[in-house]
């Protein structure tokens, strides 16, 4: 959780000099005849917050499940920091730094809402399983660091009161911050929030918008965000890409791209 | 020549595997689960069979008859009682109330009928001599009878009403449902159908061994699972297939004495190969989780 | 999660009531045994009794860590402790004129044992990392089917020449034998140490991660693979301690290990609570208690009373337990649920 620049020193370029932090090509994948996803592009900047938009069905979510193992691509690669994760496993990807929430919650409803941090933050705290089976120093050692840490985020995050409570027990609003929560301890260089605002009443959205701006300072952070929200997509994204049926409709700047003919048509209908 | 009368008798055994695999590919591409009380049936349909075969009626057409209606009632019954309650639980605690299930069935078994085999002589059978070769006429029946059955279930399942809904519930449960289509009849019916298929494979079980015990299902049912996941779990043609390899195989490692002894070992040793190799099976389809 | 920032021995071994029931039992048995109230012949508790409910105890709570912790459904427990018996008999009569102690002997057998079943443990967990639920069980089931079906059939030199009988070596035990459930109690203390200091641990927040949401767990950077071939090592691993010790009372043989014999330990584990230790203690002590106390009643026909007993504890205890009907019911047996409706109330008056 730092301005790390050797993160960054392989990423590659756009025109202009920026650093790359996601750089996708010709993504595309193919469920029996369907194409979901076909040619996607993405060149997302060190820092930013890209918006990826689009009706329901227009391959969002399967974006995103390329960019996280889930799916194997059909053709096209993708590179983070410019190193190539196209096909790895989930668990590689997130290792590597990118990290995600879901459209659906997935807590872990079984652990606390400490633990479901404390999870997050597994990858990089090393205990073996010896070392905790037989209770050597070393897993009391780092059992204080897992809660140390994990509370610091749950503070940044408002859910510090809430942190014995069981993940199944949280209201809605809060359970999608702890999904975020989760996310950001494996320490990710890019964050995936798939419909974080999804279900939330104005008052939990504009909220919400003030932790992810919070987070993109306070860490950092490259953020893609998938969203059917206009007022938070408009509110905090730079730049957007609009998908529909699986192919770019359109993007560039968020008002630009707002603003298109086409994305309307495509939302509105004629 | 005695290649050939093994074959016979490894297709008739595949017919019966296919039979029961059938019971539980649709009940696992249907109601989504693994019902291990299936074997089970086959057990209480023999002794169906017994009880008005060899005790009250004695007319073993009508035992028939009997077995399959008292299997159907069982098999709806365990649905509506024991299963459906757990619609939408986690898949650990369905399998562990069907593995309740199946102890449950035997051990009642065992309360009336004792662990002692039970006699059960439906019908007197000669052999058909033919070219020198010598083959079972219960064999034959089997294998036309388990032909007729599968087609028939095959149309049922493609063409007629109730066998779309069951089509349209395996491919997505939700979706059927808003359709109009009612789920938890469409489930009842694929647990009946199901347990008819047991009973009639418990005929054919007789045929081939005419005794019965609490047990008598349990290795078969075990078998025909794994015929089922040979061919590809959820698909029809695929349990067929899957039971008559099997049927063969194990037909045929029977026949040397060396592989005798190990018979049941290697029909394991095919599930856990092709669970490695292929999970999906030879006909199964591969399916994505939705995230 | 309870906050415990300083840790100390004390309340970890003091604060735990599994390790107290099962230190109650050893002190207790063992000073009795040492002062001659009890012995072979008492009725109602022998230490036969005491080292089955021990080799019980320790299967039942490794199966709960598959089953309880991981979620997964292993019907093959009986097959690893078969292995660890084998291995472990093989061990005692090989090492007999070898190895003057006794325990020694012993410990050596027993680890060898457990190491045999921990390694097949590991093999069968091979399919676990590609296959879910249902077809994992079926793979256990076929797995102890595939032990019993191999091991009827070997012959081992002057040791086993009709393997489907067993073998027999409890002649070979009498250094130890009376104190044999005393070493298998504190085999239970080993077991519920290793298995509670997992669960409460970061790899034990993991496998809770994997059961709840396996595909948040991989995107979380949890090692799926590493988890579930680990966990059905370790349970194998203590299934192959409770064979040795099971190898050490009586005989082995294949018709004892079946999959009705995996069923009866999974149904300890669903009656004592999927996840709780000392849960599966208890229903370790009732069932094995009872199956004793029951054995010359329920002979014969009568034996199929008793599987009608455990159908119905599965199939009742499924139903309370996961069934979405009874979720407000659940709540309301809740411990912890009354505890903080008790609170409120406190809190309001």
């Amino acid at each position: 959780m730092s301005f790390d620049e050797k993160l960054y020193e392989n990423c590659p370029l756009d025109a202009e000099g920026n650093q790359l932090v996601l750089k996708a090509d010709h993504l595309c994948i193919q469920f029996g005849g369907l194409k979901a996803v076909d040619d996607l592009n993405l060149s997302i900047k060190k820092g930013e917050l890209y918006g990826l938009i689009g009706p329901n069905g227009a391959g969002k979510t399967t974006a995103f499940n390329i960019l996280t193992g889930v799916y194997k691509p059909t053709s096209g690669r993708f590179f983070l920091c410019g190193k190539d994760l196209t096909g790895k496993a989930p668990l590689e990807i997130n290792r590597s730094g990118i990290a995600r929430t879901f459209q659906n919650i997935r807590l872990f409803n079984n652990l606390t809402v400490l633990e479901n941090v404390m999870v997050g933050l597994g990858n990089q705290i090393e205990c073996s399983m010896l070392q905790s089976m037989l209770r050597l120093p070393r897993h009391f050692k780092t059992e204080s660091e897992f809660r140390r840490r994990a509370m610091e985020l749950l503070e940044v995050f408002g859910l510090a009161e809430f942190a014995d409570y069981l993940a199944q027990n949280l209201p809605y609003g809060k359970q999608r911050k702890l999904e975020i929560a989760r996310a950001m301890a494996t320490n990710p260089t890019l964050l995936l929030l798939d419909e974080p605002a999804a279900g939330m009443n104005p008052n939990e959205t504009q909220e919400l918008m003030d932790v992810i701006s919070f987070i993109r300072q306070h860490f950092g952070i490259t953020i893609l965000l998938i969203e059917h929200d206009m007022r938070l997509v408009a509110g905090i994204c730079e730049r957007l890409t609009v998908l529909n049926f699986g192919t770019e409709l359109a993007k560039g700047k968020t008002a630009d791209v707002l603003n298109d003919p086409e994305v309307i048509k495509a939302y509105i209908g004629e | 020549m005695s290649i050939i009368s093994t074959l016979i008798n490894g297709l008739s055994m595949g017919a019966v595997y296919a039979l029961i695999a059938l019971g539980y590919t649709m009940v696992y591409g249907i109601a989504k689960m693994l019902n291990f009380a299936h074997g089970d049936v086959i057990m209480v349909g023999s002794y169906v069979l017994f009880v008005f075969t060899m005790k009250s009626i004695k007319n073993p057409f009508l035992a028939i008859l009997l077995a399959i209606l008292f299997c159907v009632i069982l098999g709806v019954l365990v649905e509506c009682i024991a299963y459906r309650p757990l619609r939408g639980a986690p898949s650990l605690a369905v399998l562990i109330t069907a593995i309740g299930v199946s102890f449950l069935l035997q051990s009642v078994a065992q309360l009336i009928f004792t662990v002692t085999p039970k006699q059960v002589t439906m019908f007197q059978f000669n052999s058909i001599e033919f070219n020198g070769l010598t083959i079972k006429t219960e064999s034959i029946i089997t294998l036309v009878v388990g032909m007729i059955v599968m087609i028939a279930l095959t149309v049922f399942v493609n063409k007629s009403k109730t066998g779309r809904a069951m089509l349209a519930v395996s491919e997505d449960r939700g979706a059927a449902q808003l359709m109009g289509i009612n789920v938890n009849r469409t489930i009842v019916i694929t647990f009946a159908i199901g347990s008819a298929l047991a009973a009639v494979a418990s005929v054919f079980m007789l045929f081939i061994a005419p005794v019965t015990d609490p047990t008598l299902g349990a290795m078969p049912g075990i078998k025909a699972f794994v015929a089922a996941v040979l061919g590809g779990i959820g698909s029809i043609p695929g349990a067929m297939i899957g039971g008559v390899i099997l049927g063969i195989v194990e037909q045929f490692a029977l026949k040397y004495e060396f592989l005798a002894s190990y018979s049941d070992a290697i029909v394991f040793a095919i599930l856990i190969l092709v669970l490695l190799v292929k999970p999906s099976g030879i006909l199964g389809k591969k399916r994505h989780e939705k995230v | 999660m309870k906050s415990k920032k300083n840790f100390d021995w004390k309340t970890l071994l003091l604060g735990n009531k599994s390790y107290l029931l099962v230190a109650f039992i050893t002190i207790v048995t063992g000073v009795l045994v040492g002062v001659g109230v009890i012995t072979k012949r008492t009725p109602i508790i022998t230490p036969d009794l005491l080292t089955q409910i021990a080799y019980t105890m320790i299967m039942v709570v490794s199966l709960n860590l598959v089953v309880g912790f991981l979620g997964e459904l292993s019907l093959g427990h009986a097959g690893f402790m078969y292995i660890g018996a084998y291995v472990a008999g093989l061990t005692l009569y090989y090492t007999h004129s070898l190895i003057p102690f006794g325990l020694l002997r012993f410990l050596i057998a027993m680890l060898l044992g457990g190491l045999a079943a921990m390694l097949f443990g590991f093999i069968v967990g091979l399919p676990a990392l590609r296959l879910r639920g249902d077809y994992l069980a079926i793979v256990t089931l076929a797995f102890g089917e595939i032990v019993r079906g191999v091991l009827k059939n070997i012959t081992v030199g002057d040791m086993i020449k009709n393997p489907a009988v067993g073998f027999n070596i409890k002649d070979l035990t009498t250094s130890y034998s009376k104190y044999l459930f005393l070493i298998a109690f504190i085999l239970v203390i080993v077991t519920i140490f290793c298995v509670q200091n997992i669960a409460k641990s970061k790899h034990g927040r993991a496998i809770t991660a994997i059961k709840d949401n396996e595909i948040a767990a991989r995107s979380m950077g949890v090692n799926i693979t590493y988890y579930k071939l680990i966990v059905f090592a370790i349970a194998a691993f203590f299934a192959g301690v409770a064979g040795a010790i099971f190898a050490n009372y009586t005989t082995v043989a294949p018709a004892i290990f079946d999959y009705n014999y995996s069923i009866e330990f999974l149904v300890m584990v669903v009656l004592g609570g999927m996840g709780s230790v000392f849960g599966s203690l208890i229903s370790s002590i009732i069932i094995v208690f009872l199956n004793v106390q029951l054995r010359s009643l329920l002979t014969g026909n009568l034996a199929g009373l008793k599987n009608l007993v455990y159908a119905l504890i599965l199939i009742i205890m499924m139903i309370i337990n996961a069934s979405p009907k009874f979720v407000t019911l659940r709540e309301k047996m809740n411990w912890s649920y009354v505890k903080s409706k008790l609170q409120s109330k406190k809190e309001k008056s």
